[in-house]
């Protein structure tokens, strides 16, 4: 079943089109940066861009914290929101039910296939910008990604080439997770209706809110419990050395959202009338 | 081969079905017949489980649903509501993956099996083209291969003939009948009394989520008693059948007679011409008048 659901997935158009957006802003963003040489000062515009005039190596990351705010969610969420209700609203549900497909097995599918479309959406983010970062922006060694201060605050400790792959590889693993984390948000609605665009709609919605909150001071007692709380703290992995607070708290809570979404997936799931 | 005792669904305050005692036997081609609305196709749901049942119990297979339903599907084909399908995706692929989603079913023999259900509801040379190309009968007749693929034991057809033109109703029913004759039970659900009444062997009559009537076909069809006699000189019958006439109607007597051969005789014999001469049955519609009360969609 997994294997039919990612032959379904990579022979959708859609699939495609989505990675090919995403690829697009940073290139877009490279091209503008490179040739009017005006990165944004430090602590406006998307995280570490003011780093990359001089250096296209830390581009990944930059590119990286272009798409992860709105860009990507959006794009998982349509997907996870789409997973079930699409299928539902299709007519295909209750054939592959019948064929029959168990509905764990189908939800478990779905939600694999999610995980890999997020890593071959990041996957190619990552590649691109590298490409990009590499042929339009600076090639000075990456002993530049130590310059103090900006909106990165990295630290000032050179980081060698092996380092810095590392560090991306990290981020790669860090924003796949948080994206889980909304997927299994997007996968609980998707078995709440029949309609696709509502599922998407609702798990956007409690991403947005979740955004405003974590920036409302009034909402402090609320904030650590957020799912897009921690969505940036792979920021800290480039500092040095690496600042895990964070970063652990972030993969912990998202991961108590995939399991109580999921579970709360799986129950509904179970006792649903498949009426479509 | 389906039995069900008392299954009553409920949806919020609508009752879809209410106290259904199904019986389909082995090798019968069991027609569920009733209007739009009735519930058949919530029925059929319930069957295959993908409703569940408020309250009552039901068996497919001689195996209980939906607590055992993973080994019932297996043997079972359907089409519920509707064919459905990948849009974007051809024919022949839909059918592959959907083959390859099930348990079973070897991997180096899926393009054979595949082709072979396209063969047998007549869609053996379709191209490449996307399902979204496809007119209503040809996604039917897909529909219908997709059921055929691993040769199940029980067709569960729910309206199978919707969208097709005559000639595909008639290749449809002449390929269930083969399939019947070869031992595959037919259970089918339809509004359409003509497509009942040329194929079943066996009905089951709803309305408003009631079984009303369940028996033979031919058991319902049998000879009412009465021989319906059409003739030119009607009234000159009349008056020598004087006393068995139950009802006249223009040229045609009903008669109240069981030997249509020995009334055709007689009337031969008193130099009486007779243009049509048979006994009488009831027809499918009667029976179903005689049973439902309004029509499900009136609302008085």
């Amino acid at each position: 079943m997994i294997r039919v659901e990612l032959l379904k997935l990579v022979r959708r158009p859609r699939t495609w089109v989505a990675v090919g957006l995403l690829c697009m802003l940073p290139v877009v963003v490279a091209i503008f940066v490179s040739t009017s040489h005006l990165a944004p000062p430090p602590g406006k515009g998307p995280a570490f861009l003011s780093a990359v005039l001089n250096d296209g190596s830390l581009y990944p990351a930059a590119g990286m914290a272009m798409v992860m705010p709105l860009f990507l969610p959006i794009a998982v969420t349509v997907l996870a929101g789409d997973s079930i209700a699409g299928e539902a609203s299709g007519g295909t549900l209750r054939y592959l039910l019948i064929r029959p497909v168990g509905r764990t097995r189908l939800l478990v599918a779905k939600l694999i296939t999610v995980i890999v479309f997020v890593l071959l959406a990041i996957g190619a983010v990552v590649g691109t910008s590298y490409l990009a970062g590499s042929m339009l922006l600076g090639n000075a060694p990456p002993a530049a990604v130590g310059e103090p201060g900006g909106v990165t605050s990295l630290s000032g400790a050179p980081l060698t080439p092996a380092e810095l792959a590392l560090r991306v590889l990290a981020t790669v693993g860090f924003v796949t997770v948080s994206m889980i984390g909304l997927a299994a948000i997007a996968l609980f609605f998707s078995t709440l209706t029949d309609s696709s665009l509502g599922a998407a709609l609702g798990a956007l919605s409690v991403m947005i809110t979740s955004d405003v909150l974590v920036t409302l001071d009034a909402a402090k007692v609320v904030q650590p419990y957020l799912p897009t709380r921690y969505w940036l703290a792979w920021v800290d992995f480039y500092r040095d050395p690496v600042f895990w607070r964070d970063i652990e708290r972030g993969l912990l809570l998202q991961g108590v959202y995939l399991v109580v979404l999921l579970g709360a997936s799986w129950a509904n799931f179970m006792t649903k009338d498949i009426k479509s | 081969m389906i039995r069900t005792d008392a299954v009553t669904k409920r949806f919020g305050p609508v009752l879809a079905v209410d106290g259904v005692d199904l019986d389909v036997r082995e090798g019968d081609r069991y027609g569920l017949l009733g209007p739009n609305g009735s519930g058949k196709t919530t029925l059929v749901r319930l069957l295959l489980g993908l409703v569940f049942a408020t309250s009552g119990r039901i068996e497919v297979l001689d195996r209980p649903v939906p607590r055992r339903v993973k080994e019932v599907l297996p043997e079972v084909g359907a089409l519920v509501e509707g064919p459905a399908g990948y849009p974007h995706l051809s024919g022949r692929t839909n059918l592959a993956l959907f083959d390859a989603a099930g348990p079973g079913g070897s991997r180096r023999t899926r393009r054979q099996r595949v082709h072979e259900a396209l063969e047998r509801v007549g869609l053996g040379g379709i191209d490449a083209r996307p399902l979204r190309a496809y007119s209503l009968g040809m996604r039917q007749r897909l529909g219908l291969a997709a059921a055929l693929l691993r040769t199940p034991r029980l067709l569960i057809l729910d309206e199978p003939t919707n969208g097709l033109d005559p000639r595909g109703m008639r290749e449809i029913r002449d390929l269930l009948a083969e399939l019947n004759a070869a031992g595959t039970t037919v259970f089918l659900s339809s509004h359409l009394l003509f497509e009942v009444e040329q194929f079943c062997s066996r009905i089951g009559i709803v309305d408003r989520g009631r079984l009303v009537l369940q028996n033979e076909m031919a058991e319902l069809r049998a000879p009412t008693g009465r021989v319906l006699v059409s003739s030119p000189d009607a009234g000159r019958a009349a008056a020598l059948l004087d006393g068995r006439v139950e009802r006249r109607d223009g040229d045609r007597l009903f008669v109240r007679h069981t030997d249509s051969a020995a009334l055709n005789a007689l009337l031969v014999e008193e130099g009486l011409r007779v243009a049509e001469i048979g006994p009488e049955r009831r027809s499918l519609e009667q029976v179903v008048l005689d049973v439902t009360t309004t029509s499900s969609d009136r609302h008085d």
